[in-house]
């Protein structure tokens, strides 16, 4: 139903989209949004989009209820800060904020846009994704549930009619066994590009919390905006010292291992993964590996070169790496990659010295629109 | 918008309980009831419960947050009544039948209040014709100057729309003194009486002359002090005194007229719901549930009921002083012989007979408001009563804790809250600040601190229609402050 108030807000929807839009770099490179994701929507706190008023702030004023209990009991939480932390959080000058819900399809959009990001053409077969149940006919038969109550009805007014048994005075109609009419449906399938994205890290010693920080704000990002190109798009997760392992979302970004590097191990592993799971016909694939550029040995450097090469390439859309700086890694492996890949369309390498450089670095990797 | 039928029940029903209310002593416009669906009621209450507004997206917010709040069950809206004349009032679809019937006889109090209670009585009872002039207006004035500027604008002048005087409706005011009764200025010094002989000491002549001096001297300050007096209705001031367009005059002053309109509601919502809940709840048990649907009634109105550990529910205070106002007087538990009577016993057993009650609550409900009516009818027995405590924040724990059930200091705070409707009292000090063309306002302090963020936001507001730097004197941390804006940069200076 169309209302007067609808306008209203389509425009408030559009002034939320271009406050996120105008502040976007801002919360990519804060990461705030993570924190806040829940299934389909992520909630976000968007600056300055209520009317201000002098108003009090809460605070020192308290306020009165009723019920039962002692002086000193709790009545309601605070809002997270404890002692000492002095003002709240909003209550600095300049910035209020108001928590705003949008879907994640939105928020890949106004990623995209902004970030200018090409549609990603698919290759590969479509696969089979869903079967969807569509009624498309009538039938004589079927169960009760899918009676047609009107073509049944038609039938049967029209056998009375015909036969000289309907009476207008006394319009009783009553259906036969054949009167009855079903509605039938058919499967209709829908075929559809899936994709897989492979995530690398490396978490030897060299790597700090701050590079995995960077890590998992820039894959949040990829996965927002790759999720709105694909349907069905799944997510694996590989780390790697001097021997890599496949582990699930969580231990990806907590864990912390202190050995040397061999990059090699990971791009076996992600291989083996490729290989196994994901026939390329059928398969968009996408390896993003990250780093501080730190590898044991240019022997290691040159097989991880010929494994891509060889293996990986030829199978993915296209393969990523992000180089986080560190002050521990040496760097090389980014080099060594140009070196290698000079001119290859197929290979995308990134540099991200800090949380200000990931916006960049996620326009490097997605704005090929492979 | 178009509204649902009535069924045929309801028709039987509302002149049914008009009847009754009428009977009662409730006295009120003509009232015209509607059936809306959800999401008709969502709009409306949005739309602060007229069916057409100008065009803007706060109302969208505020839909938005209905729409969802809806879907997850937080909340429903059972009633909308507006104050005009014929009242409107707006019955939700699909409510039971005796939901309908309480919301009736609800509806037909606050209409009662509406006509009645004196803080209404300067209110455009056309405001729904009004409300529609508005919204074509400030859509021809979008048209015109563009809609985006025009809403940038709204959006300026609804920022300052808590900052009008809810006094002015109900003051006359005399004409201004003309400015020739300046020059007969002659200050008046009190003297400190004294005998003749001690008069010179105690009253010395130079320091005599220094206060003089003094006085003068204000006075002098005063005459080119702008404005002369500090006001508290700064749209008003702005509309008066800022460099504006005349579009921009005419939206100003369209946001004015509605703020104002709704200055009364918000002065009296404990009163208004109160005496609402106070006449559906006899209705209803007197003279409408019958045996089968008596436990639906109670059953909704308990809701309407409940109480909250960090808020007072309206409903539930109004109703409760309004039957304990009626039974005081009705019982003649007033007046110096009851107040200075210390016998616990003979207090508690007080009851004079005088059935005074009823016509006491119609009294209360026409001049009273709801500061007014904590200040003078809460008992230290009714806070008691109805469990009523003040709560406050602590810091080392990070929540919020009882800190008393102290009468005087929950009767304080009560008042605090309701005071100008919970809004900060805010003066326009001086339209010539520096000698600079600066606006200077002035928050009058009560105890209560200002948020920063928001000053700063609302302050580069008044910056873009004031068009000069804007300033507001007031107390943070028991300090005094000077937040200042000057569309750029916030400020913040500490006056000597």
């Amino acid at each position: 139903m169309t209302q007067r108030i609808d306008s209203d807000q389509r425009r408030f929807k559009d002034i939320v989209r271009g406050k996120i839009r105008d502040n976007l770099r801002r919360y990519i490179s804060q990461g705030e949004l993570i924190g806040k994701q829940g299934k389909d929507l992520v909630s976000i706190p968007v600056p300055q989009i209520d009317i201000p008023r002098f108003r009090f702030g809460q605070r020192n004023n308290g306020g009165v209820g009723q019920g039962d209990g002692e002086p000193g009991d709790p009545v309601g939480q605070g809002d997270g800060e404890g002692d000492g932390s002095g003002r709240e959080a909003g209550d600095k000058p300049g910035d209020h904020a108001l928590e705003v819900d949008i879907t994640m399809e939105d928020l890949a959009q106004i990623l995209g846009q902004e970030l200018e990001l090409p549609k990603i053409q698919p290759r590969g077969q479509e696969k089979i994704e869903s079967k969807r149940v569509k009624f498309t006919g009538i039938r004589p038969v079927g169960p009760e549930s899918l009676r047609h109550f009107r073509r049944t009805f038609r039938r049967a007014l029209r056998r009375q009619i015909s036969s000289g048994l309907y009476n207008p005075k006394n319009p009783v109609i009553i259906p036969i066994r054949e009167d009855f009419r079903y509605r039938s449906f058919k499967e209709d399938t829908k075929p559809h590009y899936n994709a897989v994205i492979i995530y690398m890290m490396d978490v030897s010693g060299s790597m700090g919390d701050e590079q995995k920080e960077i890590v998992r704000i820039e894959s949040f990002w990829i996965d927002t905006w790759l999720r709105s190109q694909y349907k069905g798009i799944e997510s694996r997760y590989i780390i790697h010292d001097a021997a890599a392992k496949e582990v699930d979302r969580e231990t990806f970004f907590r864990t912390k291992e202190s050995g040397g590097t061999m990059i090699s191990s990971a791009y076996k592993l992600c291989w083996d993964i490729i290989r196994k799971d994901y026939p390329s016909g059928e398969w968009n694939i996408y390896p993003f590996h990250f780093s501080d550029g730190d590898n044991w040995s240019a022997d290691d450097t040159m097989q991880c070169v010929k494994l891509l090469r060889e293996q990986i390439i030829p199978n993915s859309n296209v393969f990523c790496y992000g180089q986080v700086e560190s002050p521990y890694g040496s760097g090389q492996f980014i080099k060594d990659l140009r070196v290698h890949f000079r001119g290859d369309e197929d290979v995308i390498t990134s540099e991200v010295k800090n949380k200000d450089a990931i916006v960049q670095s996620i326009k490097d990797f997605l704005g090929k629109g492979r | 918008m178009k509204a649902l039928q009535l069924s045929d029940e309801l028709k039987v029903w509302i002149p049914r309980i008009e009847k009754i209310a009428r009977d009662y002593g409730l006295d009120f416009f003509p009232t015209i009831f509607e059936m809306v669906t959800y999401e008709q009621m969502n709009m409306l209450a949005s739309f602060e419960g007229f069916p057409v507004r100008y065009r803007h997206w706060k109302w969208g917010m505020e839909y938005e947050r209905l729409a969802k709040s809806y879907a997850y069950g937080l909340h429903k809206i059972y009633e909308l009544v507006i104050n005009t004349n014929p009242c409107y009032a707006y019955l939700l679809e699909g409510n039971s039948m005796t939901d309908h019937k309480l919301v009736v006889g609800h509806v037909y109090a606050h209409c009662d209040f509406f006509k009645n209670n004196s803080w209404y009585s300067r209110t455009n009872r056309k405001m729904l014709d009004e409300m529609a002039n508005h919204a074509a207006k400030l859509a021809r004035i979008g048209e015109r100057y563009g809609f985006e500027r025009v809403e940038k604008f709204i959006d300026r002048c609804l920022s300052i729309d808590n900052l009008i005087d809810p006094y002015l409706p109900h003051i006359v005011r005399r004409a201004q003194v003309s400015e020739e009764d300046d020059e007969d200025f002659v200050p008046e010094v009190k003297r400190i009486p004294a005998r003749s002989y001690m008069d010179r000491y105690i009253n010395p002549d130079d320091e005599i002359q220094r206060r003089k001096d003094k006085l003068v001297r204000e006075h002098e300050e005063r005459k080119n002090r702008f404005p002369v007096e500090p006001e508290r209705d700064l749209m008003l001031f702005l509309l008066e005194h800022a460099p504006l367009d005349r579009w921009q005059r005419q939206v100003l002053a369209i946001i004015r007229d509605e703020a104002y309109y709704f200055v009364p509601q918000r002065m009296t919502k404990i009163m208004n719901e109160g005496w609402a809940s106070y006449w559906h709840s006899k209705i209803m048990t007197q003279d409408v549930c019958d045996d089968t649907n008596i436990i639906d009634f109670a059953h909704v109105h308990s809701g309407t009921m409940a109480m909250s550990p960090t808020n007072i529910n309206p409903y539930k205070i109004g109703l409760e002083l309004f039957r304990d106002i009626e039974d005081r007087w009705n019982k003649g538990r007033f007046g110096l012989d009851y107040e200075r009577c210390s016998s616990m016993r003979e207090k508690a057993s007080w009851d004079k007979r005088l059935g005074l009650g009823r016509e006491k609550i119609f009294q209360v409900r026409k001049i009273y408001n709801d500061v007014m009516f904590i200040d003078e009818f809460l008992t230290p027995e009714f806070a008691e009563e109805q469990k009523f405590f003040a709560y406050g924040y602590n810091r080392k724990n990070d929540t919020w804790e009882i800190k008393t059930r102290e009468f005087h200091t929950v009767k304080k705070q009560l008042i605090n809250q309701l005071t100008n409707g919970g809004q900060p009292v805010i003066m326009v000090e001086d339209g010539n600040y520096k000698n600079r063309g600066e606006l200077l306002l002035w928050h009058k302090f009560d105890g209560q601190d200002l948020k920063p963020d928001y000053a700063s936001d609302t302050l580069r507001n008044i910056v873009a229609i004031w068009s000069r730097p804007c300033h507001i004197r007031t107390l943070i941390d028991g300090k005094s402050v000077i937040w200042s804006h000057d569309g750029e940069r916030f400020e913040e200076s500490h006056p000597a």
